[in-house]
């Protein structure tokens, strides 16, 4: 058990794992639609396992500028969990949730950061909360830090604790649509007890 | 005007002058730019963890840890005709992306241990540490000239510093 790697478990559950994805993302998206209160479409999820290497250039490159919202997850299972976004799309966000109070430009200050991770706080927490459901699992987070950088930047936190587990990244990337295109990703990161609760309380023990 | 060659995440590469190196969007990861200065070999280690020895994975991949990672790139210098007497190095990353109150202490300080697990093993292979710009809560890339030793540090709405 102790010795089973990321790239082991994935081989054996990816299916499981995309499903959670599936499930997951649509609630985060019926959870933003609630907030936006708008129609929200969005794309079947790509689950995706990535060398470290491959991640930045999926996102538009390392030095896309992103905003993540990152937060610790508590409970029966532990680790952390992470949504990310790319700038404009952000922007986007929070012109919409703070409906137009906000002066173009003035986006990324207090306010509107602010807005945002109270963003990040309801779709993830509409993520966990799914889980929970499925896995009857008790699944809490902790208040949401948030930050805006290069997307490499960002993405060294999650690679750093996927990299405890082997040498590749699992993240769910989500297309959705209310006027305007988004590409929204989670990255969820159990620690590796906790991948093993996940799959045996979904009535897949690992062996 | 060399080439610059690309060092991805847990990755190292090396190069002669006028070629150089550079890592885009180092975090709470490392890098670690080393020079031989008479023969402007030089080379870029981007590091994410301390250290190799709680794994146990025969696999391992010696770029993504401050302990193998350095001492691989030492020996891919070398094998190119570095000298390690002649080594200097300057280091960058380590950042703290994301603050947090009370829990996940771990992940907020991997930045921190990432630059004591660097120095150590600097120390260690006596290769002095000429400048640095590490910790902080901002992400930079970074580009390494053998040829001058300058290491140019790029980040989101600073200007661009040379250490």
């Amino acid at each position: 058990m102790g010795d089973m790697t990321l790239a082991q478990i994935t081989e054996n559950y990816y299916d499981v794992l995309k499903e959670l994805g599936n499930i997951g993302a649509g609630n985060a998206m019926t959870a933003l639609s609630q907030m936006l209160q708008c129609k929200v479409d969005m794309k079947v999820p790509q689950v995706k396992l990535l060398e470290f290497s491959a991640v930045g250039d999926m996102m538009g490159g390392e030095e896309q500028i992103m905003v993540g919202v990152f937060l610790g997850v508590e409970g029966d299972i532990t680790g952390s969990m992470m949504f990310m976004v790319e700038e404009e799309c952000a922007k986007h966000l929070i012109r919409k949730i703070t409906m137009g109070m906000l002066p173009e430009g003035t986006e990324f200050e207090e306010m509107g950061l602010s807005a945002m991770k109270e963003v990040g706080n309801i779709i993830t927490g509409a993520y966990l909360n799914s889980l929970s459901t499925m896995t009857n699992l008790k699944i809490f987070s902790t208040p949401p830090a948030l930050t805006v950088d290069m997307a490499g930047a960002i993405l060294s936190v999650p690679a750093i604790q996927f990299g405890i587990l082997g040498d590749k990244i699992l993240l769910i990337q989500s297309q959705f649509y209310d006027d305007m295109e988004l590409d929204g990703y989670f990255i969820l990161i159990p620690d590796m007890e906790s991948y093993a609760k996940i799959l045996t309380a979904l009535g897949l023990p690992l062996v | 005007m060399g080439e610059i060659i690309k060092v991805g995440m847990a990755d190292i590469k090396t190069c002669v002058s006028p070629d150089g190196v550079t890592t885009l969007g180092l975090g709470s990861c490392v890098g670690i730019a080393i020079r031989d200065p008479s023969t402007k070999i030089g080379g870029l280690a981007h590091i994410m963890l301390p250290d190799s020895k709680a794994m146990r994975n025969e696999h391992l991949n010696l770029a993504k840890f401050a302990d193998t990672g350095i001492e691989e790139l030492v020996s891919q210098m070398e094998k190119l005709g570095a000298r390690r007497s002649r080594m200097v190095a300057k280091i960058a990353g380590g950042a703290t992306m994301f603050s947090f109150h009370g829990s996940n202490t771990a992940i907020g300080q991997v930045g921190q241990r990432n630059v004591e697990a660097t120095k150590e093993k600097l120390k260690q292979l006596k290769i002095p540490i000429l400048a640095e710009d590490t910790g902080a809560n901002y992400g930079r890339t970074v580009i390494f000239y053998p040829e001058t030793g300058e290491f140019h540090i790029r980040a989101v709405g600073r200007s661009e510093s040379v250490i």
